[in-house]
């Protein structure tokens, strides 16, 4: 048993016996930041703030939404759009999140890509990282199913399709995944458990994992420095705060965090209340009929560049194009031969290769949602075989860069 | 200065991106088509003066409009419930208490001269291939036929509701709901449903719904769709233009011109919105709030990293 | 140190800020939670008195609970004391009983026994007269009135009109 003796306030009952004194100087005030870096650094904690704007404005669609096919749609349409007092409020906030959250993980993700925050150690926190990203792409997925408009219904019956596997004609899979025939209430259920328990739960822990993977090798730094943080940590508990090159976790990133946040709060907020149609697609508010297929299809906008590698090719090609851009991101720190931990500006041709990365991506996305013809669909075509050739280039010119 | 080439270099690439998906993307997909302020450049304008009077002779007369339609403001109610008239005539002929005020005067007398031609539905009902219009054109009381259309357009008028007050109900009803129901509103082709004591009764009336919906499936070829929520699946824009000119969007579509005129539009856009965007003026009201809040919070925020930095740059 | 203190000031500022915006999205939740309007709307039961038949018990429903509705005969009238007659509802010549269902015991729904022109509550052995007045303990008190508004031969539940606020205050139902 250990030594504990009378408490001399509440602080110290709860210090002698959770150490929270202890967790607080390791997770706030002497978890140690480097000051040498920017805005972008703040995009982990603005990832927080929406993952918990999508879980509290969750929880009350929650207690409206029903996941059955003859009501569900009602139930977001009617009851929580109409009805619901504020109901309308989380219903927005919930879809314009859902949508936003991509985009701040697509600037995290190539946050990390330009600063090398994926070498020398840390690599677990990247491949956390992209599993965050399966997550989020597969919560996403699951969710958008729920309302069961048209392009719930045509996007699940679309995805589901893929795991036939083209040639190798698994249909038994197909019908297995989706608990029928086609998406129906077997379809939904499973799609509405999934999003709000299993998935959910995964991203939580995957959360706890990427926090994890980050404590030892801290984080990244402008130029990519390798600082000694006991050395610095001293420097700047002796007094020397302008001189060290670090800062506490809380409160001193904390306050440059929420300013960032502050100001990314705005631009949510006017997309919550004035500018929302880009998130809430209009063929979704046309009730599901299995019997109609709208005029487009087109997933959301986080997912085009990966339809896009999809669509030029012959099937089968389309489905090895597509699983290799779901899992080559993966394999960066791996691919990446180069042991310079500096930013892109510095590396010579990956510096052109970041660039072209991100462009094609972004080709890729406006493709993606454009009908399959003409000039789009050979720009499209492009595209997709830059991304496989930039990827294969990778090892190539990294083998070769000048050591920093 | 380093960190606003970074905000502006993300700022760029994401509105750019924006622009491509949205925008753009739906501009290739998508129609556009312009309004016409409902001018019915293609139908005549009305150059007679009406006669009230002589108007009311006409349409209770000779004009044989009562014959087929009921006038409930001038206590001529409907013979017949609105499926057995469907069932009858293919169509349920409207009440004509507003369409004075819903109708553009002149698309009424075009309607009244030649109604395949005002509604533009001669696709579907070719007077060449003998395939009849269930109304029957006015063929004229032996007069001059303008000066009688005219009349008869005056008399409509005026026992329709004055312009003020064509509430976005008395316009959808009389416009749009013969044909769509709007479930969210509880309107069904029939009607308002009215509430039941005894499941027997309720299920008497969905009877009476589904034949109605039958004979109208009939009439048009298919169930035209509830538009509960086509405020936000079609938008104010395409709605508008395609209550205008239906064949500009859907060529072939058995939906007629309904002839409504700019007001009424207006009227039938209001309703749809208070169908399938109820809530528009409270969020409207709560995002201004919200705004101002947020911008006091970044204030904050501000000021706090401020002095929190003091020491620290 | 000045700064110190300045920087905690700023920083209870800031906190002061957001603490306003999370009273106000507590308010929104709190919100959220209230019952629907289509909910309050169906707390609302109107009764057509005209379709009654003397002597005959019809159970009616109101948010959910069961309403016994009785037209009491002439006979029967004359023959009630004053707490019976207080607590019958009056409409022009015709007198009704109009009750919650519910054992104001514990909330099983009593049986009627016609012969004995009583409320029998198999649960506890509880008994009321043909009023809805206990007669045998366990209830404390007799069946419930709900809240009604008599409109022309019609009784709408669940608003108060002037009789059943006479009712209250005379002590000859308890508030729903």
């Amino acid at each position: 048993m250990a030594h504990f003796t009378k408490a001399t306030s509440v602080k110290d009952w709860l210090n002698q016996r959770l150490a929270i004194e202890k967790v607080e100087k390791v997770l706030a005030s002497e978890y140690w930041i480097p000051k040498n870096i920017n805005f972008l650094w703040a995009m982990g904690m603005v990832l927080m703030i929406t993952f918990m704007l999508l879980i509290v404005s969750g929880i009350f669609l929650l207690m409206y939404y029903q996941p059955n096919v003859d009501t569900a749609f009602y139930s977001v349409n009617y009851t929580i759009m109409r009805e619901v007092d504020f109901g309308w409020l989380w219903r927005h906030v919930h879809g314009v999140a859902a949508s936003v959250v991509f985009l701040i993980i697509y600037i995290h993700m190539f946050t990390g890509i330009y600063y090398g925050s994926y070498k020398k150690g840390r690599e677990m926190i990247w491949i956390s990282g992209m599993l965050l990203f399966v997550a989020f792409s597969a919560e996403a997925f699951s969710g958008y199913m729920l309302p069961w408009g048209q392009m719930s219904y045509w996007a699940g019956m679309v995805i589901t399709n893929l795991f036939a596997g083209g040639s190798l004609h698994a249909d038994g899979l197909v019908e297995w995944i989706r608990g029928d025939y086609v998406p129906a209430q077997a379809f939904l259920s499973r799609f509405f458990m999934l999003h709000v328990l299993l998935i959910p739960l995964a991203i939580l822990g995957l959360i706890g994992l990427h926090f994890g993977a980050l404590r030892i090798p801290h984080v990244n730094n402008q130029d990519g420095e390798e600082i000694d943080f006991d050395v610095e940590a001293k420097k700047y508990l002796d007094g020397d705060k302008a001189g060290s090159k670090v800062i506490r976790f809380a409160n001193d990133f904390m306050a440059k965090d929420m300013l960032v946040v502050a100001v990314y709060l705005v631009f949510f907020f006017y997309l919550v209340f004035y500018h929302y149609g880009f998130a809430m697609d209009p063929v979704n508010f046309d009730p599901a009929d299995g019997l109609k297929t709208p005029a487009h299809i087109y997933p959301e906008w986080y997912f085009l560049w990966s339809y896009e590698i999809l669509r030029p090719f012959s099937t089968d090609i389309g489905l090895m194009a597509f699983a290799f851009a779901q899992v080559i991101f993966v394999a960066l720190p791996f691919l990446d031969r180069s042991p310079n931990t500096v930013p892109a500006s510095r590396r010579g041709l990956f510096r052109f290769w970041f660039w072209a990365m991100l462009i094609d991506m972004i080709v890729l996305t406006s493709m993606g949602k454009l009908p399959p013809e003409g000039a789009f669909s050979t720009i499209g075509f492009v595209a997709a075989l830059t991304f496989i050739g930039l990827w294969i280039l990778l090892p190539i010119i990294t083998t070769f860069e000048k050591k920093a | 200065m380093k960190e606003l080439l970074i905000l502006a270099v993300v700022t760029v690439f994401t509105l750019v991106t924006y622009y491509l998906v949205e925008p753009f993307a739906h501009h290739a997909m998508h129609k556009h088509v312009e309004s016409e302020g409902f001018a019915y450049a293609d139908l005549p304008e009305i150059t007679k003066t009406g006669d009230v009077a002589r108007g009311q002779e006409l349409v209770m007369g000779a004009g044989a409009c009562i014959g087929c339609h009921s006038i409930e403001v001038a206590g001529m109610p409907a013979g017949m419930s609105p499926t057995d008239a469907a069932a009858a005539y293919g169509v349920n002929p409207p009440d004509l208490s507003n369409m004075g005020a819903v109708l553009e005067p002149k698309f009424l007398a075009a309607l009244i001269k030649n109604p395949a031609h005002a509604l533009d539905v001669t696709h579907k009902f070719d007077e060449a291939k003998g395939q009849m219009h269930p109304m029957v054109p006015f063929y004229g009381a032996g007069g001059d036929m303008d000066q009688e259309v005219a009349d008869m357009v005056a008399y409509l008028q005026s026992i329709a509701v004055k312009a003020e007050d064509l509430t976005p109900a008395i316009a959808f009803e009389n416009a749009c709901g013969r044909c769509h129901a709007v479930s969210y509103e509880k309107w069904t082709q029939i009607g308002e449903t009215p509430t039941f004591k005894y499941k027997k009764d309720a299920l008497a009336q969905e009877i009476k719904l589904l034949e109605y919906q039958d004979s109208l499936v009939a009439y048009m070829g298919k169930l035209p769709p509830d538009l509960s929520m086509y405020i936000r699946s079609r938008g104010e824009h395409y709605i508008s233009t395609f209550i205008e000119n239906p064949q500009a969007y859907l060529a072939g579509t058995a939906m007629p011109r309904v002839g409504v005129s700019k007001h009424a539009a207006e009227q039938v856009i209001e309703y749809l919105e208070d169908a399938g965007d109820t809530k528009r003026h409270e969020r409207e009201e709560i995002g201004q709030n919200v705004m101002i809040y947020m911008i006091f919070f970044v204030l904050f925020a501000f000021l706090w990293k401020k002095q929190v930095w003091r020491d620290l740059h | 140190m000045k700064n110190n203190s300045r920087r905690g000031f700023m920083g209870k500022a800031f906190g002061a800020v957001a603490a306003v915006g999370a009273v106000a999205s507590l308010f929104a939740m709190k919100k959220s939670w209230d019952p629907l309007p289509s909910v309050k709307a169906a707390g609302f039961t109107t009764l057509d008195m005209s379709g009654y038949n003397e002597n005959e018990l019809v159970t009616e429903k109101w948010r959910g609970k069961p309403i016994f509705v009785l037209k009491y005969t002439k006979e029967m009238v004359a023959a009630f004391n004053e707490t019976q007659m207080g607590r019958t509802i009056k409409m022009s010549d015709d007198h009704y009983m109009v009750n919650l269902g519910l054992c104001t015991h514990l909330g099983c729904i009593p049986s009627y026994e016609k012969d004995n022109a009583s409320f029998l509550c198999a649960c506890h052995g509880g008994t009321y007269d043909i009023t809805g007045d206990v007669t045998k303990a366990p209830p404390p008190r007799g069946l419930d009135i709900p809240p009604f508004r008599i409109e022309g031969n019609k009784l709408v539940l669940g608003e108060e009109g002037p009789e059943y606020k006479k009712m209250l205050a005379d002590g000859i139902t308890l508030k729903a």
